[in-house]
């Protein structure tokens, strides 16, 4: 059968079972575009490019299937870059197209072209620049293939102009051939068995599970071994969901703004059991001084991640859930009583330091996030955008259900959370999708509130609205004498751009509105848009230093701002 | 956190990397060792003995736990196959030079007889000038090239190391 590059390209990802697709049309994809209405592929059409990516994105999070969006040459193959990073840097499995000027024109710096290949090398797992038709197939093939296989990431496929007009004889490639790709699922034996022994050994033992946990599908045979060897588990921003949060062996978020309980609990540890995580540096603060009392297990599925940072005494490549399970029938039942009583001491101590948000009369973002936690029982799929919010959201949103929580953890993209939920709710249309965002973040990718509508996708939208990048003001505040510089920021009436789209808009500035709002938001059938004027100058706590250990911790302070000049520092013997 | 005690001293390590023949695979690679901060101190690359493999031999500044994350990101490159460190290896290395020296009179005879004791090699002879083709480690161009220096070196071009096992033993394969 004798087809053109774009019906190539269409045949091809309807055979890799692509639903959606994310994109804007464009001169050098005009030939994609013509070809697009004869397959039964929906496209969503974005207002920006880089909503493009984080859409598709946010689809592949929310599915784990490759979420695929498509581009034009030079801007707006440019316009996804943030995108792809984003995706890239957080192991999530997407494939991007862009289209690229004719073979005649490349290299002459013609109009729209840009070396699409040469600017996305260091941000992909792995891209293709198609300049002859008879790659495509086989390349667009193997993107899928290196895209959700071994660590997932982002794949590029850049198609002149003429590949996608040209014809040649369609096969599509049955077997994928990659001799210097071959992911390791399974995890050695021998270090397996190692593994085992330094657990059934350990005293003090603490699981970090990270989000290769929830991408293997593992969270069953997580919660099995920790049970069996009562074990606490501390997980990662993106690791959040891997045990219900609500169990008694789960210990949220540890790490910047980890509970003091988790910090403390990795660092006074004799056993870390890193899985699915790279250790970064958001969770372990400056290497030297993590866990310092810990042998450390390290199972991932990508080698290179294995004492990137962290020295490791038994290092295992393979599968979160190939290697839980080689390792449940080696690992014996035990109690660890006398060590989860003592981090219960500190989680003790931690709640009960926990109570000003609870009893101010002042409109604060923890009981704005508690409140959309009690009115969706902790099963929502929550997309948030980055900073303060991102965190508010991480500390007091506790996800019972598996990958709940939908955010850009590595790159922390600003702007992620409106197109990424826009792909979570097309590929997820039997969840309810709320997003949280800060006035900041959201005014970066607000025009895809259009893309909402013309998609009629019911998201609730929750602004936590202060008038300042709250993250830099916050960190201006503690380190940089409260100079705001370049912090302050002023917003559009948010109800009134939700108006401006069709979109209801709800104002609460007062903290006994909050339920109501949001229970009003949860009852209507379409998008609904929040803007939660909270205190300006409310500060994410506990916040630990850069280049301090995490147990030195800035805690929350005990009384109302105006009362406690300088907060309270304490670490060590929380 | 890996220390430097844990991790040796920084040397000079030599690796024999093997790769699919593609479009853009060497962009990969030198991109890769800019990104990761990775200090290259020669880097070659041609045709190895298998059709749409290509071979390239890197020298690399590196401590043991440097070395180990050079490795492991080259294996994450899609087209890399083989990623072997030779550095302790018994092994033949060779670089190649050619040199174009300044030459007239009696610097002529003086030239071709260092040129002998370096077992190198007069290549092209013009007027003025004489050009050197001289193979070897890398000390002995080293030394060439400074025994050369006095009669006026007008250009000059090196290629890095290129390195192979000595034995029967080979390099390719699969990882």
């Amino acid at each position: 059968m004798k087809l053109n590059g774009a019906q190539i390209l269409w045949e091809c990802l309807v055979r890799e079972g692509v639903e959606v697709v994310f994109g804007i049309t464009g001169g050098a994809v005009l030939p994609i575009y013509d070809e697009m209405p004869k397959y039964p592929i929906h496209h969503v059409t974005m207002r920006h490019e880089q909503a493009a990516a984080h859409a598709a994105d946010g689809y592949a999070r929310a599915t784990g299937k490759v979420g695929v969006c498509l581009a034009t040459s030079g801007p707006g193959a440019t316009n996804l870059v943030t995108g792809i990073a984003t995706a890239q840097m957080d192991s999530s499995p997407i494939v991007a197209i862009t289209g690229q000027v004719a073979t005649s024109a490349l290299g002459t710096d013609g109009f729209q072209e840009v070396d699409t290949t040469g600017i996305t090398l260091p941000i992909t797992k792995h891209n293709y620049l198609i300049t002859n038709v008879r790659d495509l197939a086989r390349s667009v093939r193997e993107a899928f293939y290196i895209a959700r296989t071994g660590k997932p990431g982002a794949v590029l496929i850049d198609i002149v102009k003429d590949a996608q007009q040209a014809e040649c004889e369609f096969e599509y490639p049955e077997q994928v051939y990659l001799p210097g790709y071959r992911p390791h699922v399974r995890g050695n034996q021998r270090q397996i068995k190692q593994a085992a022994e330094m657990i059934n050994a350990a005293q003090r033992p603490v699981i970090i599970a990270g989000r290769g946990v929830l991408i293997a599908h593992a969270e069953e045979e997580l919660r099995t071994l920790a049970e069996k060897a009562h074990i606490p588990v501390v997980t990662t921003l993106l690791g959040k969901s891997a045990l219900p949060e609500t169990h008694p062996l789960c210990l949220g978020m540890g790490g910047m703004h980890g509970e003091a309980y988790a910090n403390l609990a990795m660092q006074e540890a004799d056993l870390i059991f890193g899985i699915g995580t790279r250790f970064d540096d958001r969770l372990t603060s400056t290497a030297s001084t993590f866990a310092p009392k810990a042998k450390v297990i390290h199972a991932d599925i990508e080698p290179a991640e294995i004492s990137k940072r962290i020295r490791v005494d038994v290092p295992i490549v393979g599968d979160a859930r190939n290697v839980l399970q080689a390792l449940l029938p080696l690992v014996h039942e035990a109690e660890h009583t006398e060590w989860l009583e003592c981090i219960a001491k500190w989680r003790e101590d931690t709640l009960a330091h926990d109570i000003l948000w609870q009893e101010t009369d002042e409109l604060v973002p923890q009981y704005v996030i508690r409140t959309i936690w009690e009115a969706t029982c902790g099963e929502a799929l929550m997309v948030t955008d980055v900073g303060q919010n991102q965190m508010w959201e991480a500390q007091y949103y506790l996800h019972n259900r598996p990958r709940g929580l939908i955010s850009s953890g590595g790159l922390g993209t600003m702007g992620f959370a409106l197109p990424a939920a826009i792909g979570v709710a097309m590929g997820r249309p039997d969840c309810r999708v709320w997003v949280v965002a800060g006035d900041g973040g959201f005014q970066m990718t607000l025009q895809e509130l259009a893309t909402v509508v013309q998609e009629k996708l019911p998201l609730k939208i929750a602004i936590l609205n202060n008038g300042f990048l709250g993250m830099v003001r916050q960190w201006q505040e503690l380190f940089y004498n409260k100079n705001y510089s370049g912090s302050p920021l002023l917003g559009p009436d948010f109800v009134k751009l939700a108006e401006a789209y069709s979109i209801p808009g709800l104002r609460v500035t007062k903290k006994e509105e909050v339920v109501e709002a949001v229970q009003r938001a949860e009852a209507m059938e379409g998008p609904v848009l929040i803007d939660f004027q909270i205190e300006q100058e409310h500060n994410v706590y506990p916040i630990v230093p850069v280049g301090q250990p995490i147990h030195q911790m800035i805690r929350r302070p005990i009384r109302a701002r105006a009362q406690s000049a300088a907060c309270e520092r304490q670490g060590g013997e929380a | 956190m890996i220390s430097e005690a844990q991790s040796g001293a920084f040397s000079r390590r030599t690796l024999v990397v093997l790769m699919e023949d593609k479009p853009g695979v060497l962009s990969h690679v030198t991109n890769l060792f800019r990104r990761r901060n990775y200090n290259i101190e020669s880097l070659t690359v041609g045709h190895s003995e298998t059709p749409g493999i290509s071979r390239m031999t890197v020298v690399v500044h590196a401590n043991d736990a440097v070395l180990e994350q050079v490795i492991k990101q080259l294996y994450k490159l899609i087209n890399v196959t083989k990623v072997t460190d030779i550095t302790d290896d018994a092994a033949v290395i060779r670089e190649l030079a050619l040199i174009k020296v300044h030459a007239t009179g009696a610097d002529r005879a003086e030239i071709k007889q260092l040129v002998d004791i370096f077992r190198a090699q007069i290549i092209d002879v013009a007027h003025e000038s004489l050009t050197v083709e001289v193979t070897g480690t890398e000390d002995k161009i080293d030394s060439m090239i400074e025994m050369l220096r006095p009669f006026g070196i007008k250009e000059l071009t090196r290629t890095g190391r290129v390195a192979m096992v000595r034995g029967a033993a080979r390099t390719n394969g699969d990882r």
